[in-house]
Parts: C-alpha cells; structure tokens; sequence
C-alpha cells in the first residue's frame, strides 16, 4: 500500500477551499436572508432553505468522498455503506416530518387551544 | 500485529480467512459501519427536531436571534458569525486529520505527528468554543415570562428592540428567597433557585412603563415574532404565570421548551463525540509517537481514526444547517 502512493495533498487544499466558499456562502445567505428566496416556496420548502441543504449535501459528499476518501474506496463499500444512510434516513424523514405537520394541523384546526 | 491490519491478501484461499470482500481490511470496515450506525442514531435525532418544529411550526424561535454572540462584542448583535467560526475550525481540524493519513501514507512519521497535534489542538478549541456557546445559552439575555397556558412573553419597544427584564421590573419588599434545605423542614425545599424577579415585579414594571410591548411566540408571514398593542399587551401579562430567566431542561426564555431540549442533547451529543474523537486521537497521537506504526509499517490506524473524526465533522455540517440556517 505504502509503495506508488500518490499524495493527495493537492486534492485536500482544492476540498478545504471549496468547504470554506460553500460554509461562508452559507453563512451570508443567513446573515442576510434575501426576501425573494426565503418567501418563495418550492414543493412545501422555501428557496431559501432548499439551498441551504442543497450545499449541506454538497458539503457532505466531499467530506465523504475526499476526506473520508470514499472515492478510493470499492464500490461494493460504498454501495453498503451510502445507499443504506440514505435510505433509512430518507424513510425516517418522510414519516416523522409527515406526521409532524399532521399533529400541527390538528392543533391548529382543534377546539382545544394548546397554548394560550 | 495481524490482528489489527491485514496485510496478506491470499486469493488461493477463499474461506480461509484474510480475503477482504470489500477491499477494505477488518477494522477499517467496521469503522465504517459503525458510523453507518451512528449517522442513523443522529439522524434520528435531527429528524425528531424536525417533527416538533413541524409540530410547532409557527411558534418556533428564530435562531438568529437565539445564538447571537461573539467573544468581546457584548451587546452587538452578531448572529451566525461565531458559529460559523467554529464551523470552520472543525472543517480545518477535518483538513489537518487528512493530511495526517496522507502522511501516514508515505510513511513519514513526524509529519503525521504534527497533523495529529494540530487536529487535537483544533478538536479542543471547538469543544471550548461549544462550551461558551452553551453558557450564552444557559444564562440568557433578556429573560421572558411565561403565561398559566404555557406560551412565553417576551418584551420589547416601541421600536421592536428587545428589552431585557433587568431594565424595567421594579423591585417589591415582597422579597421571597428560595427555600434551602437549611431553613426549612427537611421535607421543604425548591426544586430550583428562583428567579431574579418575581411575576408581580414585572408586572408592576410593565405597568410604570408605558412604552413596553409584549411579543409573542407566533410568527407572522414575514417571519418575524407577533408584537401586540399596549392593551392586548396588559392582558396577556395578566395570565403571567412564572419569570424565565436563561434555560434549562425545563423552560427556556427562548420560546418553546422542546427547542432547549433539543439544542442541549443534539449539540451536546455531538460535543460528546468530539471529545471522545480527541480522546481517540490523543492516544493515537503517542502511538506515532512512540513508533508503534512505524514498527507495524502502516498508519492504517491513523486512518481509522480520520474516518471517525470525519464523520464528526459531517454530522455538525447537518447540526449546523438544521440549527442554525433554517
């Protein structure tokens, strides 16, 4: 393993700098929160906060993959290890986020106030 | 030596052991499934997050107005700016660790060293930084009440700034201490040291100055808190049930109770993580230290380590949206 080994240095300056742009991209959107996107609503989210997770998971997969070097990785592990996360996760979202505005709504449409 | 890192590949032998399916050795595999179920565990955590704010999606605090400290600038507010120096210290700390692997590849013992220390010394600056974090949170700023219903008061001008509690009660003679369990029976005793002021003396407060309102949790279409008029104002204040100063487990002065709870067990589940991780790395900063991988010829334990550390990083790139952006 430790012969022929190319460094990947290059690679991980090139991932830190593009973390830091998406992080501080982030962080101005938030700062200033821009009335066209955070009033907009695309499928139930606003555009806004599509972006923000848009570059959540843009950052996710380069720590996976440059960091945690995934892409060197064989398909097989990367397979049995992403597609399950993203599954279960996926599926736990769907049910618990569909539930949690089932309850609001019941609370919002009941005779009983809940608070007061 | 063997039993750590597998470096014979025999093909001859399928079921002989010390063939690898997956082309990863046996530690470096179950470091990764391990992570697979801890990204479950705190995914199921950010996700029960979601559930409740779905729940109460339109009395929810403003994280903006919540976490916005900066070290030596009290009083200005600073939303986003010290998280998101954390953020960065992490992601550098994530940096370093790599480099240290990348190190480790080639076999050169002092660079991996230096990576490791730095990443440690990144890990405990983070963990610090949560910790002044949790404290601005814990002790609060303005304080609120809360109504017999459960919903929380907060004051504000007439400009809609934020006045603290400090800034308008007035102090009664009333003056009622906290029950030790010196002064009374040993059966008598508060659950917990009461707050600076007592309902009435914000009351009284609020009536001596006519150009307070109160805010409310609701948020409206602009997504900014409900301010009510003086007179909704007084009533509101007339089902004034308990003074809420900072937060615990219990009540927070932020708004719903869930949210405290939530943002002391996920970030501090996380900061568990990264302390552990800097434990983690501690020991196998004087492991290269002390040569053992050198004698072993390979720094794949480094990289075990690096994919936990990792994995830290990643899981606070999704606390920091989920808490802080959205």
């Amino acid at each position: 393993m430790s012969h022929e080994y190319v460094s990947h240095t290059k690679r991980i300056w090139f991932v830190f700098a593009l973390l830091s742009v998406v992080t501080t991209v982030e962080v101005i959107l938030g700062i200033y929160k821009p009335g066209i996107l955070e009033f907009n609503h695309f499928i139930g989210l606003n555009l806004l906060n599509w972006i923000f997770y848009i570059l959540t998971i843009y950052k996710a997969y380069y720590i996976v993959w440059a960091f945690m070097h995934m892409e060197g990785e064989k398909s097989s592990l990367r397979w049995s290890v992403v597609s399950t996360v993203i599954f279960l996760v996926l599926y736990l979202l769907f049910i618990l986020l569909t539930e949690g505005h089932y309850i609001f709504e019941v609370f919002k449409n009941s005779t009983i106030k809940w608070n007061f | 030596m063997e039993a750590t890192v597998t470096t014979a590949n025999n093909e001859e032998k399928t079921w002989g052991g010390g063939n690898e399916p997956l082309g990863a050795s046996y530690g470096k595999m179950m470091m990764w499934y391990f992570i697979v179920s801890d990204a479950l565990t705190f995914s199921g955590f950010l996700a029960a997050y979601g559930f409740s704010r779905f729940k109460f999606i339109e009395t929810w605090p403003l994280a903006d107005e919540v976490f916005n400290h900066f070290p030596f600038m009290h009083g200005v507010p600073a939303p986003m700016y010290y998280v998101a120096l954390m953020t960065f210290i992490l992601i550098f700390s994530s940096v370093t660790m790599v480099l240290a692997v990348d190190a480790g590849h080639q076999m050169k013992k002092n660079k991996v060293a230096v990576y490791m220390f730095l990443t440690i010394i990144g890990g405990l600056i983070f963990v610090g930084s949560q910790a002044w974090e949790w404290k601005n949170f814990i002790k609060g700023e303005y304080g609120a009440i809360e109504t017999k219903g459960g919903s929380l008061l907060q004051f504000v001008d007439k400009d809609g700034k934020r006045v603290a509690l400090a800034d308008f009660a007035v102090k009664l003679p009333e003056g009622r201490e906290a029950l030790t369990r010196d002064k009374g029976k040993w059966f008598m005793s508060d659950a917990e040291t009461l707050p600076t002021y007592s309902v009435a003396e914000v009351q009284a407060g609020f009536k001596a100055h006519p150009e307070l309102l109160v805010r409310t949790e609701k948020l409206t279409e602009k997504k900014q808190k409900t301010i009510l008029t003086r007179e909704e104002s007084e009533a509101r204040l007339s089902q004034a049930h308990y003074v809420v100063e900072g937060a615990n487990l219990t009540r927070n002065e932020y708004g719903n109770k869930l949210f405290a709870d939530f943002f002391f067990f996920i970030t501090g589940f996380h900061g568990f993580h990264v302390i552990s991780g800097i434990i983690i790395n501690i020991i196998i900063f004087f492991n290269v230290l002390l040569g053992t991988y050198e004698k072993r010829k390979s720094y794949e334990m480094v990289e075990k380590v690096g994919l936990y550390w990792h994995f830290v990083d990643l899981v606070w790139v999704f606390v920091f949206t989920v808490f802080y952006l959205v």
